[in-house]
């Protein structure tokens, strides 16, 4: 029955991973960028469902809602400020403002909020079900149940409104695309609200189940959301649900019958066999370039 | 010379290039001509390597060399231009030339770091003969301008410079008048002419200027999506209805 | 030999023997006293590190996060040969430097097929699984670190090896193979055209990179005696890379004024310890967006100047070396 239990603990970080994968995935998709200060959002997040929860003593959905609102606006402000203004420099460069973006947020957090871990309020007061011999907090099925609803309603959005479609016709060519009349910006910055969104919901979800957060919270989540991008296949949505649970199954598992301390050694393991295996994924797309 | 037979090549389910056969022989001009898309660059891409056939070989004096990386067909003396220019833009003039030397350098990275008389007198004639080269095409006298600098008209002799100082048996041409002038062009003609003469070599040209083409080509193949639908002479190709349809859509 | 003393070179080599005796002699006055003299050496180490950073990732044009993954090995390696099998300081920091070619080598050649992005973040995880390992190997203190160490490294070997450094690597540039190494971050595809086999020169320039940070791994180990896997993780391998940035991806002398300059502003500003980290950072971001050529772009410091107040020397050897 461990085994079950670990199961659980698995999909439900294996969720939590999902929706910061989102965020990679969309971005990724759209800019070509992979935007490193996506772990910061997530932070930003908790940080804000966290002022919400305890300073305006605000009930769990206003929190989630607020750390929405900021990490959307975080988002998007990031994009206008640092990737914007870079959308036509070379790759390198891009790359090295999003590190510089993740690494700056880190630690001017750090500098406002000091580096003491912060309790986080249990604004989830439901304690545990019982089956059978395993033990389920009610915080983990809460997860688990609010990444899969955001999954669904992410699909709806992008495949069944108008908004959805300019992001992926922008996705595909952006020229094209701004041509037929889509505000190529706009639908960025929507894409990069989303993203954000979800990941400030995750950072909530984290905070209530693993009650302290830092600064410094987002940083390896982010790299081993980023793995859980790539593995199901980067720019692809349902492959960031399956990469982030596969990693959030492999995380656990690991952790529990192999060795706490090698645990984030083998997620970026991982990583690099796939990169090597199979670039695109397992639910992406092999991309040709025109010579 | 070169000898290609049913060459063919699949990109996610679309047939591009399918069945096409050629052969060029020594010191011959030989054009490639068809409406845009038809997939001449993308028989170039696989002669030069840089794309593999799915089907079909491609023999240049007798060797099997389709599926071969890029630089092992340079190594083979084939050489190439490219549509979009694809010049090494922060590096001089003179360093884009000297880069085609390189697979034909004798000393190791030990003559470089420790500079012995062989990496001396290695790099002495490369830059004489890459300087000879550029004095041949009036480009020598900014032989230490950034190769962005340069004027259009420029960059393209220059990328022809660059293919030539790969000392290739066979120069492939892609679209090489694009953006030129009238006068620009008959110069052009005559640069080609010249070139095959002068360095005993073969052209396999891609052209969308018909004068250009018709002028200086001993014969041309036709492809449209992704066929050869005629090959001849000019005067043959000239008068080919299915190449006029090609180009001009059915008569009415 | 007739080209090699010509005016530019003798002047290089003055210089480096005037700034090394200037700063030699004030050292054993001690107008420098030994915390500034531990500073310049630390410098002389970065000098090393930013200079062979930048051969990989601007001269060729390969993003680059696990650097000092390279230095950690050769600190490691090169501690352990010290201190167990009590071999010479100089044997010690060149077996180090070659364990992390060995690493490279066999890094690289599964990964540098990838593309850019790909391959920069295949070196970011593998700079932390050689860190997460390293951490869990007790023979070298694990997370508590290697200590013990001999100090070796003065300020006279530093500046040698700082010195050698620099110019191994600007004949690696100015060469047939430096020449490969620039058109593949110019223009692969046509570079392969050309002849030039992109791979073979990315694993050149990956592999002599980390020769050189497993080097200067090896004497930064010898400088500060203590060494622990966490002095190497990532935030070290994004300082080299704001070396390599700040000063001009593809300049070397780029490199030797930024990572002097930032080895001393922290230090200088010792109260802005916590600033640092924020600064850092932001001046990533402002450089990529308002000059991405950093201070000297891919020029390297002229001369011209000094040519014009010395008075000519050689006069018959004027052409350029």
């Amino acid at each position: 029955m461990e085994f079950l239990q670990q199961l659980i603990n698995g999909l439900a970080l294996g969720s939590v991973y999902a929706l910061l994968a989102l965020g990679y995935t969309m971005v990724y998709g759209i800019i070509q960028l992979i935007n490193f200060a996506h772990g910061e959002i997530y932070m930003i997040g908790a940080f804000a469902g966290f002022y919400s929860a305890s300073t305006l003593k605000l009930p769990l959905i206003p929190t989630l809602l607020v750390a929405m609102a900021v990490s959307a606006l975080a988002g998007i402000i990031i994009e206008k400020v640092a990737y914007k203004p870079l959308r036509n420099s070379p790759r390198i460069a891009l790359l090295i403002t999003a590190i510089g973006v993740s690494l700056f947020l880190q630690n001017a957090m750090r500098l406002l909020v000091g580096s003491n871990p912060k309790p986080f309020p249990d604004l989830i007061n439901a304690g545990s079900i019982n089956i059978g011999s395993i033990q389920i907090e009610v915080k983990t099925i809460l997860m688990f149940g609010v990444s899969a609803l955001l999954v669904i309603l992410l699909q709806f959005i992008v495949y069944k409104t108008k908004v959805g479609k300019a992001m992926r016709a922008s996705s595909q060519d952006m020229e094209a695309a701004s041509l037929m009349g889509i505000n190529v910006d706009n639908t960025i910055s929507l894409t990069f609200a989303i993203g954000s969104a979800l990941a400030g919901i995750a950072g909530v979800l984290v905070a209530i189940s693993y009650p302290s957060i830092t600064p410094y919270m987002g940083a390896m989540p982010g790299l081993k959301a980023f793995v859980a991008a790539v593995l199901g296949g980067i720019g692809s949505i349902p492959g960031a649900l399956v990469g982030g649970i596969a990693i959030g199954l492999l995380e656990t598992f690991s952790k529990a019958y192999i060795s706490t301390n090698f645990s984030d050694a083998i997620v970026f393991a991982i990583l690099i066999i796939i990169l090597l295996i199979k670039p695109a994924g397992l639910l992406g797309k092999k991309i040709s370039v025109k010579v | 010379m070169l000898d290609v037979q049913n060459l063919s090549i699949v990109f996610g389910g679309l047939k591009a290039v399918s069945d096409f056969n050629l052969t060029i022989n020594e010191k011959e001009i030989v054009g490639l001509i068809g409406p845009n898309g038809a997939g001449k660059t993308t028989v170039f891409n696989m002669l030069t390597g840089v794309y593999t056939p799915t089907e079909g070989t491609i023999s240049y004096l007798g060797e099997k060399i389709q599926g071969l990386k890029p630089y092992n067909i340079t190594k083979k003396k084939i050489a190439r231009t490219f549509q979009n220019i694809r010049l090494f833009s922060n590096l001089t003039v003179l360093d884009n030339v000297k880069v085609s030397f390189n697979y034909r350098i004798n000393y190791s990275l030990f003559d470089s770091i420790f500079r012995t008389p062989k990496f001396r007198k290695t790099e002495a004639e490369i830059i004489e003969k890459s300087v000879e080269l550029l004095k041949v095409f009036s480009l020598d006298t900014k032989k230490y301008e950034l190769a962005s600098n340069l004027p259009y008209g420029e960059q393209r002799k220059l990328e022809i410079v660059r293919a030539l100082a790969a000392e290739p048996s066979l120069l492939l041409l892609d679209e090489p008048a694009a953006g030129m002038n009238p006068q620009e062009t008959v110069e052009l003609m005559e640069l080609i002419n010249w070139i095959k003469d002068k360095f005993h070599i073969s052209i396999l040209l891609i052209e969308h200027d018909m004068k250009l083409v018709m002028g200086i080509c001993d014969k041309i193949a036709v492809l449209d999506y992704g066929k050869k639908i005629a090959e001849g002479t000019p005067e043959e190709i000239k008068n080919n209805p299915k190449v006029i349809e090609a180009y001009l859509g059915e008569e009415a | 030999m007739k080209n090699f003393f010509n005016k530019k070179t003798i002047t290089i080599i003055l210089g480096v023997l005037i700034t090394y005796a200037v700063l030699f002699g004030l050292i054993s006055a001690n107008v420098i006293n030994s915390y500034y003299k531990g500073i310049i050496t630390f410098s002389l180490i970065n000098i090393i590190l930013a200079v062979s950073l930048n051969l990989i990732v601007g001269f060729t044009g390969q993003l680059c996060l696990g650097h000092a993954g390279f230095m950690s090995i050769g600190a490691y390696v090169s501690a352990l040969i010290s201190q167990k099998a009590g071999m010479p300081f100089v044997v010690s920091i060149f077996i180090g430097a070659i364990v992390a070619c060995i690493f490279a080598a066999l890094i690289g050649y599964p990964t540098l097929k990838l593309t850019g992005d790909y391959f920069a973040i295949t070196t970011l995880a593998f700079g932390e699984i050689i860190r997460i390992i390293i951490m869990n190997i007790n023979v070298v203190g694990g997370a508590r670190g290697f200590t013990g160490i001999p100090i070796k490294t003065t300020f006279t070997v530093a500046f040698v090896f700082m010195v050698i450094s620099i110019i191994v690597i600007k004949n690696v540039i100015n060469s047939s193979q430096g020449r490969a190494m620039l058109s593949v971050r110019e223009n692969e595809i046509a570079a392969e055209s050309m002849g030039i086999n992109a791979f073979k020169y990315k694993m050149m320039a990956f592999v002599i990179a980390a020769f050189f940070a497993g080097l200067a791994g090896g004497l930064y180990a010898h400088y500060a005696g203590y060494i622990k896997p966490d002095s190497f993780d990532f935030n070290k391998s994004i300082d080299y890379l704001t070396f390599v940035v700040f000063g001009g991806m593809g300049s070397l002398s780029g490199s030797v004024i930024a990572a002097t300059v930032l080895t001393f502003l922290p230090e200088l500003l010792r109260g802005m310890g916590d600033f640092r980290m924020v600064i850092y950072p932001l001046a990533l971001i402002l450089l990529m967006i308002f000059r991405p050529e950093g201070l000297l772009g891919d020029k390297e410091v002229s001369l011209n100047i000094i040519k014009n107040i010395l008075p000519d020397k050689k006069s018959k050897d004027r052409k350029e070396a």
